[in-house]
Formats: structure tokens, C-alpha cells, sequence
């Protein structure tokens, strides 16, 4: 699970395994999911925690907007996920969410990943999430620069996912990678190898 | 348990369709001193009589405009010991918000909760209804805000001075797109008035 900033724009990424240890059940599995029109956050982790999670950001996020007759920004949305996992300190869900998204007003691009019991990160440049983590580390220090756009973005985050999952055996098996623009939003799923 | 046989809502209908218990609650607020909200155009004022009932009073212990965060205020009229209870949730609910969003509450969003607390006292068993009337004023989204909440939990937007008798004598003075300094001498003035009448 990977995501990057861009110039007015963002990407977020996921391989599309499901396993179990090192049995791969499914290779259609969706961990980045839409919670609204430039906001996605992506659950790596427990299959069946990354599904809960989702389905009660999916409750909170619906009653704010519901109450508050607004848009959730992302920076909310990091706040109450963070809020949400941190409650379950001593028995936390096993995810380790990256959010990604433009603000609904000024459309600024926002980035942040956090661990299991919601300790949020907030850089400039990348963040990642998941098994390949070490190795997305590497590949993201490696090929990220600054003010990248739209179509360089695309390549930068394909290519460095593409290539710090085939470095970890329990990754992989598919990738999908979503490109996050003002007007516009950009769903690809990447041919990789599947063994 | 024999105690919650007794313990219904008190606050019960009339066959007229009335809540005769929030009338008694509205006629608390009467009997209490006169407040007054007033929107302008670059900020909001709230301000009430600061009279003291005897004069063993320290003056400075009597808090009746209150803060609830950095950007929002809020005074009544009414029962003090009530208005204390409102102020104490009101802030918890605020700092309740702070913590989940990372982000101050918007005034909207208190003056309904603190009129969802209102409202709940008017139909939970062994209470009573609020014997005050807010003014909840605050300031976001670079433009003023002024409610007014009820013993009911009914919320009035501000936009003339709340209360009968304020609007008024406050309408003589209300202006479009006063300026805040118009707005504080409008509320002295409206409250002198009042307060004469008395």
C-alpha cells in the first residue's frame, strides 16, 4: 500500500492479494476504498479488520455529513480514524490505514498513513502501509521527486509498487493504482505477475 | 422497582396539546434578568445586566457571559445554577469534538447539541425542563453567528434581538449591517431600556 503527493494531485495504490500466511486465497481483493468524491483510504492489514474498519469509517463519515450538511476533508477524516483506532488501544483492529485525498474546498493534496492504534504521520512527499512496506520504503526514497503531475505520478507509484512487491514473497498477485485529480479520478489496474 | 413506577417524564401534554411544564420552564426565564444578542456585520455582542442581588456579592463572582472555546460564547436568562450545568456540558461537548476531529466545533453544531440536551429534559423521567434561555454566539467560517435556545430545545437562528420585549425595544435601534462597535452601544442601550421598564 502506497501513496504519494503530486502537483494538485494524488495517488494511492494496493496490491490486490488475499492470503493466509502464505496461501493465497484470492487475487481480486479490495483494500483502497472511495469514502468520497477525492478521498480514499487504503486498509492493509487483517482481511477481516480491513473490512470492519471500512464499514465503520463508512457509518461515522455518513452521520458527519449527514449532521454537518459538508464534506468530510481528509484532515478530519485522518483525525477521526485515528480517534476510532486509538480507542481500541489494548485490543486494536490489525490495519495500518493510509489516507489519501484532496480537500473538498481548496482541493490541496493530503497524504498521511498511520499505525494500528492511530499514531498519525503527516509527510510531504509518501507514505506506505503493509507487508512490502520496507521495500516501498526503498523504491519511494528511490523514484519520488517533487511537483510531479498527473501522468508522472502514475508512473512513479506504479513502478515503485510494481517493484517492492516483487521483492516480498506474500505480496503482489495483481495491483490496482487510483490517480486523484480536482475533476477527475483515474482507476488502473496494473497486469503484474502472478506467482 | 417500586421508585421508577413514579419516575415518568413529568413534563406531560395538556388535552389543549400544550406542555404547560415548558411554559412554567419559559416564565422562569422571564423572571430572570434580561439579556441580548446582537449580530454585526464583523462580530456578534451578547450582553446582559450585571446586577447583583445584595451587596455581600464579590462582583467578580458572578460569571454570566461564559466561553466555551476560543470562538464561541455564551450567556441566558434565567436560573444561574442552571445555566452552569449547560455551560459545563456545553464545553465537554466542545472539547468532545476537539478530540475526535482535531478540529474546533462549529457553532452550529454546539447550539444543536446543547438544544439536543435541552430537548432530552424535557422528556426523560425525574427531571425538570432548563429554567433558562440561551444566547449562544460564535464565530466561524469568517462570519458571526448568534442562537438562541429554549427550555424546549427549540432553536431560533439570530438575526433581531431574541425575547419579545427586547425585539421590541431593539428593533428601534436594529440597523442593517451594523458595525460592532454600533452593536455593543445598540445592546447597552436596549438593555437601559429594558431595565427602566422594570
Amino acid at each position: 500500500m502506497v501513496a504519494m503527493k503530486g502537483e494538485n494531485c494524488v495517488s494511492i495504490a494496493a496490491d490486490r492479494r488475499f492470503g493466509i500466511q502464505a496461501q493465497t486465497i484470492a487475487t481480486d481483493f479490495q483494500k483502497i476504498f472511495q469514502m468520497g468524491p477525492h478521498l480514499y483510504v487504503g486498509l492493509p492489514g487483517l482481511a477481516t479488520d480491513t473490512q470492519t474498519v471500512m464499514e465503520k469509517l463508512r457509518f461515522r463519515k455518513n452521520l458527519y455529513e449527514l449532521k454537518e450538511n459538508r464534506m468530510m476533508s481528509p484532515k478530519v477524516f485522518s483525525a477521526m480514524l485515528s480517534n476510532m483506532l486509538y480507542e481500541k488501544r489494548f485490543g486494536p483492529f490489525f490495519v495500518e490505514p493510509v489516507v489519501a485525498g484532496l480537500d473538498p474546498k481548496t482541493h490541496e493534496p493530503f497524504i498521511c498513513n498511520m499505525d494500528l492504534i492511530g499514531c498519525i504521520n503527516l509527510p510531504n512527499d509518501f507514505v506506505v502501509g503493509g507487508t512490502a512496506s520496507a521495500q516501498l520504503y526503498g523504491m519511494c526514497e528511490a523514484l519520488w521527486e517533487p511537483n510531479l503531475g498527473p501522468d508522472d505520478l502514475f508512473e512513479t507509484t506504479s513502478q515503485a509498487l510494481l517493484n517492492a512487491f516483487d521483492r516480498d514473497a506474500i505480496s503482489g498477485w495483481g495491483a490496482t493504482v487510483y490517480i486523484i485529480e480536482k475533476d477527475k479520478v483515474t482507476i488502473r489496474n496494473l497486469k503484474t505477475r502472478m506467482d | 422497582m417500586s421508585t421508577e413506577r413514579y419516575s415518568f417524564s413529568l413534563t406531560t401534554f395538556s388535552p389543549s396539546g400544550k406542555l404547560v411544564q415548558i411554559e412554567y420552564a419559559l416564565a422562569a426565564v422571564a423572571a430572570g434578568a434580561p439579556s441580548v444578542g446582537i449580530k454585526a456585520s464583523n462580530g456578534v455582542v451578547i450582553a446582559t445586566e450585571n446586577k447583583h442581588k445584595s451587596i455581600l456579592y464579590d462582583e467578580h463572582s458572578v460569571h454570566k457571559v461564559e466561553m466555551i472555546t476560543k470562538h464561541i460564547g455564551m450567556i441566558y436568562s434565567g436560573m444561574g445554577p442552571d445555566y452552569r450545568l449547560l455551560v459545563k456540558q456545553a464545553r465537554k461537548m466542545a472539547q468532545q469534538y476537539y478530540l475526535v476531529y482535531q478540529e474546533p466545533i462549529p457553532t452550529v453544531q454546539l447550539v444543536q447539541r446543547v438544544a439536543a440536551v435541552m430537548q432530552e429534559y424535557t422528556q426523560s423521567g425525574g427531571v425538570r425542563p432548563f429554567g433558562v434561555s440561551l444566547l449562544i454566539c460564535g464565530w466561524d467560517n469568517d462570519r458571526p453567528y448568534l442562537f438562541q435556545c429554549d427550555p424546549s430545545g427549540r432553536i431560533s437562528l439570530g438575526r433581531q434581538p431574541p425575547w419579545a420585549r427586547i425585539t421590541l425595544t431593539g428593533r428601534r435601534f436594529w440597523k442593517r449591517d451594523l458595525e460592532l462597535d454600533d452593536a455593543v452601544h445598540t445592546a447597552i442601550l436596549t438593555l437601559k431600556k429594558v431595565l427602566r421598564g422594570k
